[in-house]
């Protein structure tokens, strides 16, 4: 741990203490997350977005090994494994397949928001690059695990979107085609896909635990940013994990799993597509093939290229869509400014507003029929989308003038000299941390 | 290094973003894409009240039961109910006896060997087997059918955008072509084996009007069975075919949502309570560092507090 | 100067402070049992959905047609995806049975206890030897019946005799004789009690 007064593991019970012996895995525990984990005092409540997508990661891979238990990965008996065996017969299997399809909506909404924060807050700068890009190499992986999970039932948009995607293979010249099929093996997807993309569907969620377990680990070498994005100085900036945070992350997730059981009981649909209902037909393609609503932005940008320029416009889609997420990696260097956090960062935070809306607007025009007007507002937000990280970060990181940070995070946390005579029970806490937060 | 590349790559990506949109917009301007009739004349589903909608949604059996006569009665001489079995009929309300009966007079019966010879033969269904379908394969199914494929019904309310109202709508919504359609596109009068129906996607649609008179099912509780109604009914039974577990999904909705309402204000409490401590705990350590007492002092001189 | 006015200055040792600590004590250990408690009715959904599904349940009972059997034949059905002798016992074997006394038997049982009252010819019992779970021989025609004239089961060699009862080898139990009822004199509903 990289805190001198981080307080260290002394184990009192003697179960305990003949543990620690012999496999120190409670100390590993107590420093990451229980007391032994300083972690700046002045976190708000953007900073319990990653605890939330442990625990939706949890509850996927509970749920999922649980369906499939239940669940037939033919292409004959796919469909009815689900709609029928599972949904109807199964006891309680209709809570598992709810919860299952909206885990993964959640896992991605709390993954989202946990991305945006650490795009004001900058904490993919250094000597955080390397939890930004574990983080990137995460959201990579959960994309394809749910690519793959989506196809398992066997419907209209599980067969056709399996099309499409595994089609941008064959936009790249010469090479694309052959990979396509390898992937699928075979010509279109069929028994052969299926199979394959459930026994990896059901290895991924395990594989992004083990890139989770390092993300923490290169994260707790540093220990964890804050929204003023000024290092830790001493022990009066940090408070133990364990009660604040624990308390803290409890009760958020509380509220959030809240959310996330009222659309599970009352609206399961609600995020889906009707036409996964319909059972795959090869020879009927759907009015609209659209993926799950956490892909419609990339989907936007693919659908964006519609002029053959030099390159096939297909090509281009494919280059931009994988392009988008490549160029996050870079970040740490395409964003240079000293300065971590939005909140000291008048002019970057005005453009990061902006890419919020940007990506917002890219979502609504990936999720829907390409009409004229769709189209043109998704390649305008597509362009702004890969000038604000390529061309407008970087020059702005390079000219802008930042506020004046605070020298340490305990003055931000307590406002200054005038806390000091406040009555007991005045809320500084939310002091000028309000004002690091408030946009 | 690493953003000289990126500037260019970001460049060139809008830039032919820029021309796909130059080239977009010019060739919606000097040829707009033509008016669809679908567009124009087609309708929104009409509204459709059923028992079992919002969060307190329970199902009204005896509509439900409606709702089956006229599936068995009229729909399912085209329309399968694959994964339906008649034991799920249990919670329409009837019983063991009454199942056993409507799976044994069902009018298709399952497929299955002749246990003497080993030709294929047919039985009569047991309660739990899955409702019979009315035609063999897809091929039999359209071959009766001029080519058009009657869907499953099974969860027909979760496949089609617009749900049980959906439904309803189609059902009800068989009406001539307007005069001013025809008038406005003159190409898009409907083809001789379909039939106008403005609720569906591209206005025409395969299935010829299948309830057409009032009192085409004799409902066996005495409801009046007009066409309305009728439709109403099954709309309601074909809500329960797609979500049998409607009601304990609500009921159990219910005691999750105020368990974790109840565990999340406790949470907040508890939360409050030891952030409390960190406040204080703050102060004290604060209060007593020479340099804070010293900013104290100051604070109090500030304020023209004795201290 | 009341306590109150002093902002949090110096050591908490006053009695309020005693009382404040169980108060605190007490919300966080209500928050952290409210969440277990949570936690553990989460987790009976996971255990629930592997009992069997309303389908398995379902093809509890299956219907067998025995008219077409005939004294001495037997043939071998299927309930709960497992097989199902069912013979025709004729006279002689029926008084074969009725002849072994009871002391001699390992899993002492009569012929009258194993069969329904006025079908003591109708023997209907799980084809699945009680030692380790082989299927034995003796229902087909021209199958090896043991010393016994009942099943013999080739695996580990028990032998049954004509009332399917274990007379010799490894099995510890008679062949188990399964819920049934006569639906009608020729058709028998194996899995119902009767």
């Amino acid at each position: 741990m990289s805190f001198s007064w981080a307080k260290p593991y002394e184990p009192k019970h003697p179960v305990m203490k003949w543990l620690d012996e012999r496999l120190p895995l409670p100390r590993v525990v107590y420093g990451a997350i229980g007391g032994g984990y300083p972690v700046p005092r002045n976190l708000n409540y953007w900073w319990n977005f990653g605890v939330l997508a442990g625990i939706f990661l949890t509850i996927q891979i509970i749920t999922g090994i649980v369906l499939a238990m239940h669940y037939t990965a033919s292409t004959d008996g796919a469909f009815n494994s689900v709609n029928q065996l599972i949904m109807r017969d199964v006891n309680a299997g209709w809570l598992l397949r709810y919860a299952h399809m909206n885990g993964a909506s959640f896992f991605f909404i709390v993954t989202y928001i946990h991305i945006f924060r650490g795009l004001y807050y900058g904490s993919y700068k250094a000597p955080r690059e390397l939890v930004w890009m574990l983080g990137l190499v995460i959201y990579f992986l959960m994309m394809a695990t749910a690519f793959m999970g989506y196809v398992l039932p066997w419907g209209q948009m599980s067969y056709w979107g399996a099309q499409v995607i595994t089609g941008f293979f064959s936009a790249f010249p010469v090479v694309g085609e052959p990979i396509r099929i390898w992937l699928l093996g075979g010509y279109a997807p069929d028994q052969a896909a299926l199979t394959r993309f459930f026994s990896l569907h059901y290895l991924l969620p395990f594989v992004i635990a083990g890139v989770v377990i390092l993300h923490i680990w290169a994260l707790h070498i540093p220990g964890s940013s804050n929204p003023t994005g000024v290092d830790v100085k001493d022990e009066r900036d940090t408070l133990p994990f364990h009660p604040f945070y624990t308390a803290k992350d409890g009760w958020f997730a509380g509220a959030f799993l809240l959310v996330y059981c009222i659309v599970t009981f009352y609206a399961p649909n609600y995020l889906g597509h009707p036409d996964n209902y319909i059972p795959a037909n090869p020879l009927a393609t759907p009015a609209e093939i659209v993926p799950e609503w956490y892909f419609w932005p990339f989907y936007a940008i693919l659908r964006s290229f519609t002029f053959d320029f030099i390159l096939p416009a297909k090509l281009w889609g494919v280059l931009a869509m994988f392009s988008s997420i490549l160029l996050l990696f870079f970040l740490p260097w395409l964003d240079k400014s000293p300065v971590r956090s939005g909140s000291y960062r008048p002019v970057f935070k005005r453009f990061f507003w902006l890419l919020v809306v940007d990506v917002l607007i890219l979502g609504w025009a990936g999720g829907g029929a390409p009409t004229p007007f769709r189209n043109a507002l998704g390649q305008i937000c597509a362009a702004y989308y890969f000038l604000h990280f390529l061309v407008i970060l970087p020059l702005v990181s390079r000219f802008e003038t930042p506020l004046p940070l605070p020298s340490s995070i305990s003055e931000s946390v307590l406002h200054g000299e005038a806390a000091e005579a406040a009555p007991a029970g005045a809320n500084t806490s939310g002091g000028s941390i309000a004002t690091a937060t408030a946009h | 290094m690493v953003r000289v590349i990126g500037f260019l790559v970001g460049l060139v990506f809008a830039g032919v973003l820029l021309i796909s949109l130059i080239s977009g917009v010019a060739s919606n301007l000097s040829s707009p894409p033509a008016p669809l009739a679908s567009e124009e004349f087609h309708k929104s589903p009409k509204p459709l009240h059923l028992a079992s909608d919002g969060p307190f949604g329970k199902f009204d059996k005896r509509q439900l039961q409606r709702g089956f006569q006229v599936y068995s009665e009229v729909c399912s001489a085209c329309h399968s109910l694959k994964l339906v079995s008649f034991r799920d009929l249990k919670g329409l309300g009837y019983n063991d006896a009454e199942i056993k009966k409507i799976a044994s007079d069902w009018k298709t019966q399952v497929p299955s060997i002749n246990p003497d010879t080993g030709e294929p033969a047919t039985r009569k269904a047991l309660p739990s087997d899955t409702f019979p379908p009315p035609f063999a394969n897809e091929t039999a199914a359209r071959a009766a059918n001029n080519n058009a494929l009657p869907p499953d019904l099974s969860l027909i309310t979760k496949a089609r955008e617009g749900g049980a109202p959906y439904v309803y709508s189609i059902l009800t919504g068989f009406q001539p072509q307007p005069a001013e359609l025809l008038k406005k596109f003159p190409d898009a009068k409907t083809p001789p084996n379909l039939h106008y129906n403005p609720y569906f996607a591209n206005l025409n649609i395969a299935m010829p009007p299948p309830l057409t008179t009032n009192g085409q099912v004799t409902y066996a509780d005495g409801t009046p069975s007009t066409v309305d109604q009728m439709a109403k009914d099954v709309a309601a039974f074909l809500v329960w075919t797609a979500e049998p577990n409607l009601e304990n999904r609500h009921a159990a909705g219910l005691s999750v949502v105020i368990f974790l309402l109840f565990g999340t204000v406790l949470g907040y409490l508890a939360y409050q309570q030891i952030w409390h401590e960190a406040k204080r705990a703050v102060r004290v350590t604060g209060v007593l560092e020479p340099e804070n007492k010293a900013k104290t002092r100051r604070a109090k001189a500030k304020q023209g507090v004795a201290g | 100067m009341a306590t109150k006015a002093q902002p949090a200055e110096g050591p908490e040792t006053t009695d309020t402070n005693g009382d404040g600590v169980r108060r605190r004590d007490f919300l966080n250990v209500a928050a952290v049992s409210f969440a277990g408690v949570g936690a553990v009715a989460a987790i009976a959904p996971l255990f629930v959905q592997m009992a069997p599904s309303a389908d398995v349940l379902a093809q509890a009972t299956t219907e067998v047609d025995i008219s077409k059997v005939q004294p001495g034949q037997g043939i071998k059905a299927q309930w709960r995806k497992q097989p199902v002798f069912i013979r025709n016992l004729t006279p002689r074997e029926i008084s074969e049975a009725d002849a072994v006394p009871l002391s001699s038997l390992r899993d002492p049982q009569t012929l009258a206890e194993r069969t329904k009252p006025g079908h003591k010819n109708w023997l209907i019992t799980l084809g699945v030897c009680t030692h380790l779970g082989c299927v034995p021989l003796g229902i087909g025609e021209g199958e090896n019946r043991g010393k016994y004239g009942g099943y013999f089961c080739p695996c580990h060699g028990s032998q049954y005799d004509t009332a399917a009862r274990i007379r010799q080898g490894p099995a510890p139990k008679n062949l188990f004789v399964p819920d049934y009822k006569f639906s009608s004199p020729t058709t028998v509903l194996i899995g119902a009690k009767g």
